[in-house]
């Protein structure tokens, strides 16, 4: 029992959670998106400062969620920062496969290490959506669309 | 050992097939019967025997299986009626489920007395399902809904209740028990009130009806629904009791096939008394195993089951309320076996995610009950709720296993 939950819940993971990075409301974000799960009425808004040539100068968030959802958004912002919007959504669609078990071979540069701490949520198929809410709202913060939700 | 006095927990188990299996190399703890039952081998054979020996559509054909289905179908009819105490089998219409209950009375009743102006009260303890459809009444015929408050403890506030009714109040449609913590609602005063007010009123008995005997003449109540699958009964089957003088003044709900009388296309005449609110092939084999169902619980006995069942509660609400951190979220006085909680920095996500390995099944979530969360200032809880089978086993399981939870969390 303990063995998988572990891998869930790894130190890192509960740190993240706990004292999660980026957690605020830039004042001078031009991009923005609130995503939210019907399911189980978590939230969270991505908040993105994007420059010139589509380089994200700056990403945090603010709201409420599991302890995998903060991880994960906690994780994302500081990962997404000083990328450009096309590495931001290549990871995304790395990070969608590893989480759902589409593949186990992951690669996102100095990154990979530290989303592979999440790759545990594949044995939670019900958790999949915690952990992706989070980069659906920067993707759909990077399309200008202000709403999303997982369903 | 034919002691009527004696409820016997473990013979109840192996009634229920699924307590013989595991979950995650565990004994199975059930503790979400308010989100759907389980079900005893009686109805399960019921079901399988309607299938295979007396299946055809009811109501339409005049050879021997379909009249052995009408037979049993109307014989459910009339099991649900005993159970209800109701006055008559024209006021049991069979749905779908409590939802579709509530719907039926929203629009047939509700679109057709209800004025600009016009007040719905409900509760704040409400699930979304005896919310959502008054909204959308309210939309089309102008009405306002309203909630009545609850206190710090989640009971219904009979002061606020007494102060809100009016001459505009038309419906009152509130819960028996919240499917969310477990308050059990003065219906009896509520109704009363109503009626001096003259309202009518719909109970939601979707949580009472595995848990207490209810009785719709005594308590008074003018739509009572029900679902089938949360007392033990299948899917796809619900209750609705209307009393037959507000059944009769309503158009019909759903138009189809054995809901009319004559039909041509310059006009149609409706069915009279349940049949105008049944269109189409009903839900038979569900409706015969919901009547297994009551027939089970009646034999053992709503006395016996809510003693097992309160005993239950003190002890879990005793166990869990010794684990530090964590907070019970709804303690009125009278409550049905249902114990939400949160554990302080934990959410009630990982708390679900982390029990269920230790093979203990509860809901995690709002319940469908957002304005109740949002009452209570949190956005979900952790809710076990509990049932004539489950014993003290299952609630040392979710003890250990919410404990496993702090260990896991630091």
């Amino acid at each position: 029992m303990m063995d998988e939950l572990r891998e869930l819940y790894q130190e890192v993971i509960l740190d993240h959670s706990k004292n999660p990075r980026n957690f605020r409301h830039p004042e001078d974000a031009n991009h923005e998106a609130h995503g939210y799960n019907p399911l189980c009425g978590d939230t969270v808004s991505v908040y993105l400062k994007m420059g010139h040539n589509g380089l994200i100068e700056d990403a945090a968030f603010v709201g409420k969620g599991c302890a995998i959802s903060l991880a994960s958004a906690s994780m994302m912002t500081d990962i997404i920062k000083g990328k450009t919007e096309a590495e931001a959504r290549e990871i995304f669609d790395g990070f969608k496969k590893l989480v759902t078990g589409e593949e186990n071979d992951f690669d996102a540069g100095e990154d990979t290490d530290r989303l592979m701490m999440l790759a545990g949520v594949k044995e939670f198929p019900m958790r999949v959506k915690c952990a992706t809410l989070p980069w659906h709202a920067m993707t759909s913060a990077m399309d200008e669309k202000p709403e999303v939700t997982t369903e | 050992m034919n002691d009527m006095t004696t409820f016997d927990v473990e013979k109840v188990r192996r009634d229920f097939p699924i307590f013989s299996r595991e979950v995650h190399g565990k004994p199975l703890a059930f503790l979400d019967s308010g989100a759907s039952a389980q079900k005893p081998t009686a109805v399960l054979e019921a079901v399988q025997r309607a299938y295979a020996e007396t299946y055809a559509n009811v109501h339409r054909g005049v050879h021997y299986l379909s009249q052995a289905s009408t037979d049993l179908y109307e014989g459910a009819r009339e099991t649900v009626r005993a159970h209800l105490n109701a006055a008559s089998i024209d006021e049991i219409i069979f749905t779908k489920n409590a939802t579709e209950s509530i719907n039926l009375v929203a629009y047939s009743y509700g679109w057709t007395n209800l004025k600009p102006g016009d007040e719905i009260l409900l509760s704040t303890l409400e699930h979304h399902s005896n919310i959502v459809p008054w909204q959308l009444i309210a939309e089309k015929t102008g009405a306002v809904v309203k909630a009545v408050p609850i206190d710090a403890h989640g009971e219904f506030m009979m002061e606020a209740y007494h102060d809100m009714l009016g001459p505009k109040t038309k419906i009152v449609a509130v819960t028996h028990i919240s499917n969310a913590i477990g308050t059990i609602t003065p219906v009896k005063e509520i109704i009363s009130a109503a009626h001096d007010a003259g309202a009518v009123v719909l109970i939601d008995g979707s949580q009472a009806a595995p848990h207490m005997k209810i009785d719709v003449q005594d308590l008074g109540a003018d739509f009572y629904v029900f679902t089938g699958h949360k007392v033990f009964g299948p899917t796809g089957i619900g209750v609705l009791y209307g009393r037959e003088e507000l059944l009769e003044a309503m158009p019909p709900f759903l138009g189809g096939g054995d809901m009319v009388g004559r039909v041509t296309f310059e006009k149609t005449t409706y069915a009279k008394g349940h049949s105008k609110f049944e269109a189409g092939t009903p839900p038979i084999v569900q409706a015969i195993g919901l009547a297994t169902a009551i027939d089970y619980i009646n034999d053992i006995g709503f006395e016996k089951i809510g003693a097992h069942e309160q005993a239950l509660l003190a002890y879990a609400t005793e166990q869990l309320g010794q684990i530090n951190s964590l907070r019970i979220i709804g303690q009125a006085r009278h409550k049905a076996p249902i114990i939400s909680f949160t554990l302080d920095g934990v959410h009630p996500h990982d708390i679900g995610t982390i029990v269920d390995r230790g093979g203990v099944a509860i809901r995690v979530g709002h319940h469908c009950a957002q304005p109740l969360m949002d009452h209570f200032d949190v956005p979900a809880t952790a809710r076990a709720s509990m049932a004539l089978y489950n014993n003290r086993a299952d609630i040392d399981a979710l003890v250990e296993s919410v404990k496993s939870v702090q260990e896991i969390f630091g």
